[in-house]
């Protein structure tokens, strides 16, 4: 029984399992924070090389202690709440950014021993356990759940700040982040279709012997996946939540000190959790080879960091090189491309799937998943051709929810805003 | 264990739900809408129904509350509303005269079944769990498409048409139709 290795789920618990399930809370959450301090530090690095500048390199060695430096200037500056905001939701917005971020992380294998066909398990103190704080038999779906809960901190945060920027920027946030997880789910969809679990430990069990799902589900659902999640982070180039041209600082243009900082740190845990689940759903998580003898759990944090900080690297450089998409852009990418084409890829999968079970004539499988996607493409073309015979250019954007909203306000765009009307109307004002 | 975290859980979702009512402002009522469906989530995972608890959070609270606040923050929570004024007549009396009528029910309900000597056969549920053993989802799965497969299908098609009718609800008509009906009408005035 694969789940009386997690510690919590076990029937009889003593100190020892409390002891050691404090001592993973405690491990995990440091390595988070040290995670987040180097994570900005390589982001601004890699950025700065990438643009031909230094970047910071006064703050110890190559500047390492940079966010350090400026996590204390943070903590020492003046914390504010504007009066129109609403007190305790604006103080509690942070913390909603905050906290899911780590819950994802404590689903995540980070390491394990696999050395030898070995299934994950290291032993402390005389108890089997995983390297992941838990393996909750449904870990998989925690991470969808976390990821659509972290809409929240940013909505508030919005909202609260009582003000008509962080305002459209939560409007922004919420309408991006509710599409893009129907993409996200999807493409997360295929992967159980491989895997036949929920929980992630078993999940990376089933990709051994390099039967990773990155390659096993036909590399697609692996670049949907991708791009959704960056979109669900608000990474660039999809950060229209703080498009500074149109928003001043979006959602957390109100906010200062320690709060402000935890946005960031808010923010860099989700790039690093969410590189963390890509690994662990398409990667193989801690797997890889073993050219020399270590012990054997050693070899699987190894392997986990390096893919990770690959993630990383592409998160940053997905930043240095690519323009921010317009709004319009972004919805039609989500709903008119990626949410299809999953949907397509996870329904070819099945058949797949099915066929190799009852022994089908592959030939006649492949014509017909080939017929389907075909079939698919065409209707999807003629039913955006029927959707975009439109002759009022207002229109032929997709009615956004923010559309409706500026509409509401008295303006169609946000180009030829109206300040006279946004003093009148007041939207984030609560008095 | 298992009462200790049904009492906390439980204590959570009261007194959350008392705050989704009497809360003055209509976020404070969401945010607390979302504290209640958190401890009923907790409640599922101590009755060993993960699946439930994982999707209770992921659809209502990580989709319906969100566009609950959505709408909210869009309506204007400003607008005090005045409690003078009754849209519908007769609610209020209505509305005391429904809880007194559940309150009784529901008392009357406990004292049928703590008076019902045999207890209740748990049937199909039970052995959905028995058999997994553990989450269930490969039983439920089994199960809708197997035993309930065409209420599932139903109830599918009727989820995509309503968001298909909603679609076309909410599609504006197009503007030269429009401009197209006003010169007629104009021209009918002329």
């Amino acid at each position: 029984m694969i789940f009386a290795v997690d510690l919590l789920l076990r029937d009889s618990i003593g100190l020892v399992e409390v002891g050691i399930v404090l001592l993973k809370v405690g491990v995990a959450f440091v390595l988070l924070l040290l995670g987040v301090m180097l994570m900005i530090w390589f982001e601004r690095k890699f950025i700065s090389d990438m643009q031909n500048r230094i970047g910071p390199n006064l703050a110890g060695p190559f500047g390492i202690f940079q966010t350090l430096a400026d996590g204390i200037k943070l903590f020492f500056k003046e914390d504010q709440v504007p009066a129109k905001a609403d007190p305790l939701v604006f103080r509690l917005a942070p913390y909603l950014a905050l906290v899911p971020a780590f819950l994802i992380f404590t689903v995540v294998p980070i390491g394990g021993d696999f050395s030898g066909g070995g299934d994950g398990t290291v032993t402390w103190w005389g108890r089997q356990t995983f390297l992941q704080v838990a393996d909750p038999p449904i870990g998989f779906l925690i991470i969808l759940a976390m990821s659509s809960m972290a809409v929240y901190g940013v909505l508030l945060a919005g909202w609260a700040s009582g003000s008509k920027y962080p305002l459209f920027s939560a409007i922004r946030v919420s309408a991006q982040m509710v599409s893009y997880e129907v993409a996200l789910g999807l493409s997360f969809a295929s992967v159980l279709l491989m895997s036949k679990s929920f929980s992630t430990h078993d999940i990376v069990l089933s990709q051994g012997g390099y039967e990773w799902n990155l390659w096993m589900t036909g590399l697609v659902p692996f670049f949907i996946f991708l791009l959704a999640v960056t979109a669900e982070m608000n990474r660039p180039p999809f950060d229209l939540v703080e498009a500074e041209q149109e928003l001043v600082g979006g959602f957390h243009t109100e906010y200062s000190s320690l709060r402000f900082a935890l946005f960031y740190l808010a923010e860099f845990m989700n790039v690093i959790t969410m590189s963390g689940v890509i690994v662990t759903l398409f990667l193989g998580g801690p797997e890889g080879p073993e050219p020399f003898p270590l012990p054997g759990w050693l070899w699987g944090i190894f392997w986990f960091c390096l893919k990770m900080v690959v993630f990383l690297a592409v998160f940053v450089w997905f930043r240095a090189t690519l323009p921010r998409f317009r709004y319009d852009q972004l919805m039609n990418l989500g709903w008119k491309l990626l949410i299809p084409l999953s949907l397509v890829w996870f329904l070819a999968l099945a058949t797949l799937q099915v066929s190799d079970n009852r022994d089908w004539n592959d030939f006649i499988v492949l014509a017909s998943i080939f017929g389907g996607f075909v079939l698919v493409g065409l209707l999807l073309k003629r039913a955006l051709k029927t959707a975009a015979h439109n002759p009022d250019p207002d229109l032929s954007a997709p009615a956004t929810a923010e559309n409706n909203v500026e509409e509401n306000a008295g303006r169609n765009t946000e180009n030829n805003f109206d300040i006279e009307n946004l003093k009148e109307k007041d939207l984030g004002g609560k008095n | 264990m298992e009462t200790a975290v049904f009492i906390v859980a439980a204590i959570i979702t009261v007194l959350s739900a008392f705050g989704v009512i009497l809360a003055k402002n209509p976020v404070h009522s969401v945010l607390m809408l979302m504290a209640t469906l958190f401890a009923i989530a907790v409640l599922f995972v101590a009755q060993d129904a993960h699946f439930l608890a994982a999707v209770q959070i992921i659809v209502y609270a990580g989709a319906i509350v969100v566009l609950f606040l959505f709408v909210v923050m869009l309506l204007g929570v400003d607008l005090a509303e005045n409690l003078r004024v009754e849209p519908i007549g007769g609610q209020r009396p209505l509305a005391i005269g429904a809880t007194v009528a559940t309150a009784v029910l529901t008392i009357l309900l406990i004292i049928v079944a703590a008076s019902d000597s045999s207890k209740p056969e748990s049937g199909d549920l039970a052995g959905i769990t028995q058999e997994t053993g553990n989450t269930g989802v490969a039983n439920l799965g089994r199960v809708i498409f197997t035993d309930y497969v065409w209420a599932f299908e139903i109830i599918a098609a009727l989820l995509t048409i309503g968001v298909i009718g909603a679609v076309l609800l909410t599609r504006r008509a197009k503007q030269q139709e429009v401009e197209e009906e006003v010169v007629e009408k104009e021209g009918g005035q002329l």
